[in-house]
């Protein structure tokens, strides 16, 4: 849940990358690492194995700017995403202000997807929480695998998988070049701002 | 889980921090909910640490142990501490969605800390447990 320090003037928000293993979760914020430096005071944290696959959590903090006279810091979390994780999943989702989950749009992990889906809603009841009204976008990643022969599933294919019956906003993308990695994050960003400012604005009037 | 904070409260929490664990010789105290958002920071003045990273480790470090607990049948444990060569670092819980992380040298016993860090939780928790809505 949304933090708003009205000592320091600042709000954190958390933000969590849901999604099947490998599926560009960690490329997502290595993505933004990179390409947002200057706005990043500090290193991404990633706990990692030694394959490479996020074994419990990366993080990533940093500041977008001013809401109401407050400076809004974003906390990006993603999870890890291989099935045995889940545990480690749960805690990490505690207390996520809005959830990114990103798809892998290769055909061969189809069914992948739809469960860790099917396990985001069952991690999120767990905390008397909704995946219908949770702030939510869905990122189709790996989009940018087209080029080397590889079957995707298309957009369409994915939004029926997936999307048929939450209706989020969805994004075409490819987390290792960068296509729709911002406009993923701006879009839950935004998702998530309405409720905040309802709470900042009390908190202006008060 | 959903609270909220004046500033006099987070005013009183840190006097309490300050008073109660810093100027007893703690290095540093990060109070945190259990989703890594820190609500209070107080330091000796001596070191600075990259506290947003901290907060985000400590809660999912304390979310991951206390379901450990849970698998072997305990409520929770009495005791979360880290013992380094210089530093330590330890986990105490606040409420039901609050963690309160020390970090202390070696001039403070562990014991002492315990002490202390009851004592201090016994008075947050009622300024804690007054902000929670349902």
């Amino acid at each position: 849940m949304a933090f708003i320090n009205p000592k320091t003037k600042e709000v954190q928000i958390k933000i969590v990358y849901y999604g099947p293993g490998r599926g560009g979760k960690t490329t997502n914020l290595e993505y933004i690492f990179n390409k947002f430096n200057s706005r990043i005071k500090s290193e991404m944290v990633s706990l990692k194995t030694h394959g490479d696959r996020t074994l419990f959590f990366d993080f990533l903090p940093f500041d977008i700017g001013n809401v109401l006279g407050h400076a809004l810091k974003v906390q990006l979390y993603t999870v890890p995403g291989q099935v045995k994780y889940n545990a480690t999943r749960r805690v990490v989702l505690r207390g996520a202000d809005g959830i990114v989950f990103v798809a892998d749009a290769m055909r061969v992990v189809r069914a992948k997807n739809i469960l860790s889906l099917k396990n985001l809603y069952e991690n999120l009841k767990d905390y008397n929480r909704s995946i219908f009204k949770v702030p939510l976008v869905f990122q189709y990643n790996k989009m940018d695998l087209a080029e080397q022969g590889i079957p995707l599933l298309s957009y369409e294919r994915l939004e029926k998988d997936l999307n048929s019956q939450l209706k989020v906003p969805s994004f075409p993308a490819s987390a290792l070049r960068g296509t729709n990695v911002a406009k993923t994050l701006k879009k839950i960003i935004t998702l998530t701002l309405p409720s905040l400012q309802r709470n900042l604005r009390k908190e202006v009037v008060n | 889980m959903s609270y909220t904070l004046d500033s006099k409260q987070l005013d009183a929490i840190e006097d309490m921090l300050q008073h109660d664990l810093i100027d007893m010789g703690v290095t540093c105290v990060i109070l945190i909910d259990m989703a890594g958002n820190i609500i209070a920071n107080l330091d000796n003045g001596k070191k600075k640490h990259d506290i947003y990273s901290l907060a985000a480790l400590a809660a999912g470090n304390f979310g991951a142990v206390s379901a450990m607990a849970k698998i072997i049948g305990e409520e929770e444990f009495s005791l979360l501490f880290h013992k380094g060569k210089k530093e330590n670092i330890h986990f105490s819980r606040v409420a039901d969605d609050f963690l309160m992380v020390s970090i202390f040298g070696n001039d403070v016993s562990l014991g002492f800390l315990r002490l202390k860090v009851a004592e201090t939780i016994k008075a947050l928790r009622s300024i804690l447990e007054s902000t929670m809505s349902s």
